[in-house]
């Protein structure tokens, strides 16, 4: 249990997606400058990440290792992730039309998120077992959630400030979310694994 | 022959996923689109027809469907923003083709001129004209939208387009012109 | 509520958010008496000094008018009269500016004083207590009285409420700086303002009467206290000085440590609260019959020479009182009306004093800030400490800089009551207030906009629907007219067979009229009658068509024509409507001849996409016997031709070819009939007037 509950913690905040292991960055940059639609970028990218380990898990395991196809992996995963994303696409839309339009882009470029791809291969090359890789494909996508509700906030509350001229706009925004990296690297040391 | 089985394994994974979303997309098929309303709902509603359709709502249909946000002369820079928003496209500047002098006005029949056609009346989308065949015309200020249609058709060019006069109600504070001017704690204290 | 009270007796009160303690600077006038002044030479008496509707004007230019006389009606329940603060004539009634930090004209009241200050007919009433509750209110509606602290809010309307009352707060916490009106007059009519007291008393009946004062008014403290000595429904209560106490929200808190929430009035939490200002002009109203015609104002400031409170009459340009308090011809003139932190400048010194103006302040250069520039906020946050309304004055600021009027609405904007505290302590000197201003102002303007649009769709939606009805109304007609001319037709008498000709030739003649009409329109370069002409090239190519028709019923019934000369003219206009005129045989045909013309023309419309579609339907109508097959063929020609064109004009070409067919078409025919010949030539004639038109409108 405790296990369990460490590696959440663990990839919430020590090993952070976006600001530690730089992994989906571009929502986190693109879906950011109002705090609404990084929530619903949020839901969307903790429904695909959870289900899209979930599922992987189950291909790898229960497909392709026995088959000895361990060589299709990536292959199979980029497979999965397009139906979960397509299929998060389909609900979003019939649920949250505004959410939907918001979101624009960045929903089927969910597919290409680096972060999905990469908690699927990470839980492989850790060997995370069936309720490990669930946890971590969470975890991660609660950490993501997490930077970017953070960094939206922040990033409304620059829209309206007196920022100097010259770092008007991206600048700041990566100014601001190279502070947030920094902070985020002082958890190192906080879980031990 | 483990070609064919990684074939296989693909294909059997493809068309187990293929079905999935064959049924996801019957289960969660969306029917109409409440976008044109929302986008309507932003519209001025002068109903002018400069953006080259026949009133807000064609519009607002339009660009639901993709028609370029920058049309709308009379909403302006304010009205492009708010649909860039809810389009969640980049906001553009108003098309070129279109003035861009958007001082809120009001048509005007000079009445001594009119001579009675109607032909403004039937131009009028709003029906903020009164008046009957052979008899004198007028606007219905409050109801104006000043869309401009009514200048074009008038034979006699009566109709021309003023600017709403400034009440106190519509008032704008300019700061720059209005010093209103607080008096500041330390120089009073000085004085006394 | 009796802890209320309790507390109330042992001196305690609540504590409001936030608040200041600006320099008072109440010394330069609170010493000296109030000044009665002398007419001014002329007053300018804006028609709406309070909030709500203007009254409308009874008097006329060039009407002597005597003092408390009624200058407007009020004749809506959110509108209070004026009155003629002195005998005199009125000389106009423009747009002159008024007391409101635009500096924009509204009409307004010319009155020159003759002097003599004759007073129109009163009657005295000291035992208001015999008058009802409704005649009160109706004295003090028609004494033109509202709420003199500021905000001009109609008195009749706030305390004819129904509602239970528990406590009616009479606010004498006069808390911005330097002004003192309200401190002198409690000072020298407090008996007055007891009966003003007394009078809402009997209209409201509330538990307690809370008079809020501040204690930086020792003097008029106890003025109050001896006046009420012995009612122990009055107390006096005695705040600690601190600035905005005297704002409705925040003397309500003081006194009884009750918050009003956002968006609701006092009233409904049972509390009333009057101006002590207003309890002195009701004690007028009802008991001397005078309407408010007067008030006092502070006229200070360290420019002048004597610093005093003074009765002005309302109307007096500021200027008139400045002279009056020696104010020397400086150079850089900084009139400021209200007090320092809510008040505003002038535009010039001719703007008049109004209910709402309780005092002038003419700063000397030392009292004016000295350009102090507005420089970056630096998040000191001491604005949100002193906001009396638990606002977030920088938040606020930002987003009324970024014009986010959704952020402005969720900080809710609307709860400032722009006291100024927060510009007062700002260490950057950002006007803090000024950009709530402009966004009040422009959110304002947003939601009348908004009203307007959605009013606009609701008409324009109305006008679709009506125009909608009328054609299915127009369509139902025409499909009864037809039907009742086919069922004459059909039956084949020679009445019948005298309409068909006369039809006949009505439809030639219009054709004929047409074909000179539209050759002269198009000429000019009116745009206007691009839409009406292409409606006259449909109109003409269905008569074309209505005649094919025609000639081929007439070979089935095979009866010889009447030559057309023989029929009235028949006048035949665009508008149906208007042939009403005609006797009623030619009006028959008219509108006969009318209705095949609309039909037509409307089905050409609809066909206009598919002209294809209506070149076969032209050919099976004309079902040639072998008769009179020529002059079938004929019209057959004229109507394609015709079906021809107008897909010309579709494509926006020029079709010459249309004008040959039919000259070409009409030589083939050498043995054809007079009247054939006729109306082939009538045909060519329109057909070429078209071509004509093409050609003008293709250039």
């Amino acid at each position: 249990m405790t296990d369990y509950l460490l590696l959440l913690v663990g990839t919430v905040l020590v090993n952070n997606f976006v600001l530690v292991k730089f992994l989906g960055l571009c929502p986190f940059m693109g879906v950011s400058s109002k705090t609404e639609t990084a929530i619903g970028m949020s839901y969307a990218t903790t429904f695909v990440m959870t289900l899209a380990s979930l599922l992987s898990y189950l291909v790898k395991t229960y497909v392709l290792s026995p088959l000895g196809l361990d060589y299709l992996t990536t292959m199979t995963f980029i497979l999965v992730i397009a139906v979960v994303v397509q299929f998060t696409e389909m609900v979003v839309h019939k649920t949250s039309a505004n959410l939907y339009r918001s979101l624009g882009i960045f929903l089927p470029l969910i597919t290409t998120n680096c972060a999905v791809l990469g908690v699927a291969l990470l839980n492989m090359y850790e060997q995370h077992n069936f309720l490990e890789s669930i946890i971590y494909g969470f975890s991660a996508a609660l950490g993501f959630s997490l930077v970017l509700i953070m960094f939206s906030a922040m990033r409304e509350k620059l829209a309206n400030a007196d920022v100097p001229t010259p770092f008007k706009g991206s600048a700041i925004a990566m100014i601001t979310a190279g502070l947030m990296s920094l902070a985020f690297m002082g958890f190192t040391g906080l879980v031990k694994f | 022959m483990s070609i064919i089985i990684a074939i296989l394994v693909i294909g059997v994974i493809g068309l187990f996923f293929g079905a999935l979303l064959g049924f996801a997309s019957i289960k969660f098929k969306v029917e109409g689109d409440p976008l044109a309303e929302q986008l309507d709902a932003l519209l001025p509603q002068t109903q002018c027809g400069q953006c080259g359709y026949p009133g807000c709502k064609p519009y607002a249909e339009a660009v639901a469907n993709g028609e370029a946000i920058n049309k709308c002369a009379p909403g302006g820079d304010d009205t492009i923003k708010k649909i860039a928003d809810l389009m969640g496209v980049e906001v553009q500047p108003l098309d070129g083709n279109h003035e861009t002098d958007n001082t809120p006005k009001v048509a005007f029949i000079i009445e001594e001129d009119c001579i009675g056609c109607t032909k403004c009346i039937q131009a009028c989308p709003v029906d903020a004209i009164i008046g009957a065949t052979k008899q004198m015309h007028t606007v219905i200020i409050d109801e104006c939208t000043g869309c401009d249609l009514c200048v074009a058709p008038c034979p006699v060019d009566c109709i021309e387009m003023r600017p709403i006069n400034q009440t106190t109600r519509n008032w704008q504070w300019d700061l720059n012109s209005i010093p209103v001017v607080q008096l500041d704690a330390t120089s009073q204290e000085k004085e006394v | 509520m009796e802890s209320v009270i309790e507390r109330i007796d042992k001196g305690l009160f609540w504590k409001f958010h936030g608040g200041i303690h600006p320099p008072q600077m109440k010394f330069l006038t609170s010493d000296k008496p109030i000044l009665q002044l002398p007419l001014p030479e002329k007053l300018v008496i804006p028609i709406q000094q309070h909030i709500g509707e203007a009254g409308e004007v009874i008097v006329n230019v060039g009407d002597d008018v005597v003092k408390g006389q009624p200058l407007t009606r009020s004749t809506l329940p959110i509108s209070v009269p004026i009155h003629a603060p002195t005998s005199g004539k009125i000389t106009a009634i423009e747009n002159a500016t008024i007391a409101h930090p635009s500096g924009l004209e509204e009409l307004c009241i010319k009155l020159i004083p003759d002097g003599k200050d004759t007073w129109c007919e009163r009657t005295i009433c000291p035992e208001y207590q015999q008058l009802s509750k409704a005649e009160i209110i109706e004295k003090i509606c028609n004494a033109g009285i509202s709420g003199m602290g500021g905000a001009g809010f109609p008195t009749h309307i706030k305390v004819g409420t129904t509602a239970q009352i528990n406590y009616l707060i009479i606010n004498a916490s006069e808390c911005e700086p330097y002004i003192t009106a309200d401190d002198l007059l409690i000072k020298e009519h407090s008996s007055a303002i007891l009966d003003g007291i007394n009078i809402l008393d009997h209209l409201l009946e509330p538990a307690f009467i809370l008079i809020g004062i501040e204690d930086n008014k020792p003097e008029a403290i106890k003025a109050l206290q001896n006046a009420t000595q012995g009612i122990d429904k009055i107390k006096v209560c005695v705040l600690p000085t601190q600035y905005p106490v005297g704002g409705e929200k925040q003397l309500i808190m003081a006194l009884t440590g009750t918050e009003v929430p956002s968006g609701v009035l006092p009233t409904s939490l049972g509390i009333v609260m009057q101006n002590i200002a207003t309890c002195f002009a009701i004690a007028d109203a009802v008991i001397h019959d005078t309407p408010l015609i007067k008030r006092v104002v502070t006229v200070s400031g360290q420019a002048l020479e004597k610093p005093q409170n003074v009765w002005a009459l309302l109307g007096t340009p500021v200027e008139f009182l400045l002279n009056e308090c020696g104010y020397p011809q400086q150079e850089k003139k900084h009139i400021i009306m209200g007090g320092p932190m809510m008040g505003f400048s002038l535009p010039n010194n001719q703007v008049p004093i109004v209910k709402t103006t309780n005092c002038i302040l003419a700063p000397s250069e030392a009292e004016i800030p000295n350009d102090n520039q507005e420089v970056e906020c630096i998040r000191c946050g001491q604005c949100a400490e002193v906001c009396p309304s638990q606002l977030l004055p920088q938040e606020l600021q930002w987003s009324a800089k970024a014009k986010d009027h959704q952020q402005l609405d969720t900080l809710n904007l609307f709860d400032c009551i722009e006291c100024g505290a927060c510009a007062y302590v700002c260490p950057s000197h950002i006007p803090l207030v000024h950009y709530y201003r402009v966004a009040k102002a422009e959110i304002r303007q947003q939601q009348l906009l908004d009203l307007k649009a959605e009013k606009a769709k609701v008409r324009f939606e109305a006008r679709k629907l009506r125009l909608e009805r009328e054609k299915l109304a127009r369509e139902a007609k025409h499909k009864k007219a037809a039907e009742a001319r086919k069922a004459r037709m059909n039956s084949g008498t020679p009445e019948a067979n005298n309409e068909k000709s006369a039809v006949a030739a009505a439809l030639a003649r219009v054709k004929a009229k047409k074909a000179q009409a539209s050759a002269e329109p198009t000429n000019s370069a009116n745009p206007s009658d691009d839409a009406s002409s292409e409606k006259k090239s449909q109109v003409a190519a269905a008569i074309a068509r209505a005649k094919a028709k025609k000639l081929a019923a007439k070979d089935n019934n095979s009866i010889a024509e009447k030559p057309p000369a023989e029929i009235n003219p028949v006048i035949i206009d665009e508008k149906i409507e208007e042939k009403q005129t005609l006797d009623p045989a030619e009006a028959k045909k008219a509108k006969i001849a009318a209705a095949i013309e609309k039909a037509k023309a409307k089905k050409l419309t609809t066909e206009a996409k598919s002209s294809t579609s209506s070149e076969i339907k032209t050919e099976t109508v004309t079902a040639p016997s072998p008769a009179d097959a020529k002059k079938a063929k004929i019209a057959a020609a004229v109507a394609k031709a015709k079906a021809k064109k107008q897909q010309a004009e579709q494509k926006k070409e020029i079709q010459l070819s249309a004008n040959e067919d039919i000259t070409s078409s009409i030589k083939d025919e050498p043995i054809a009939e007079a009247v054939t010949d006729k109306k082939a030539r009538i045909a060519a004639a329109v057909a070429k007037a078209k071509a004509k038109k093409q050609q003008t409108e293709s250039k």
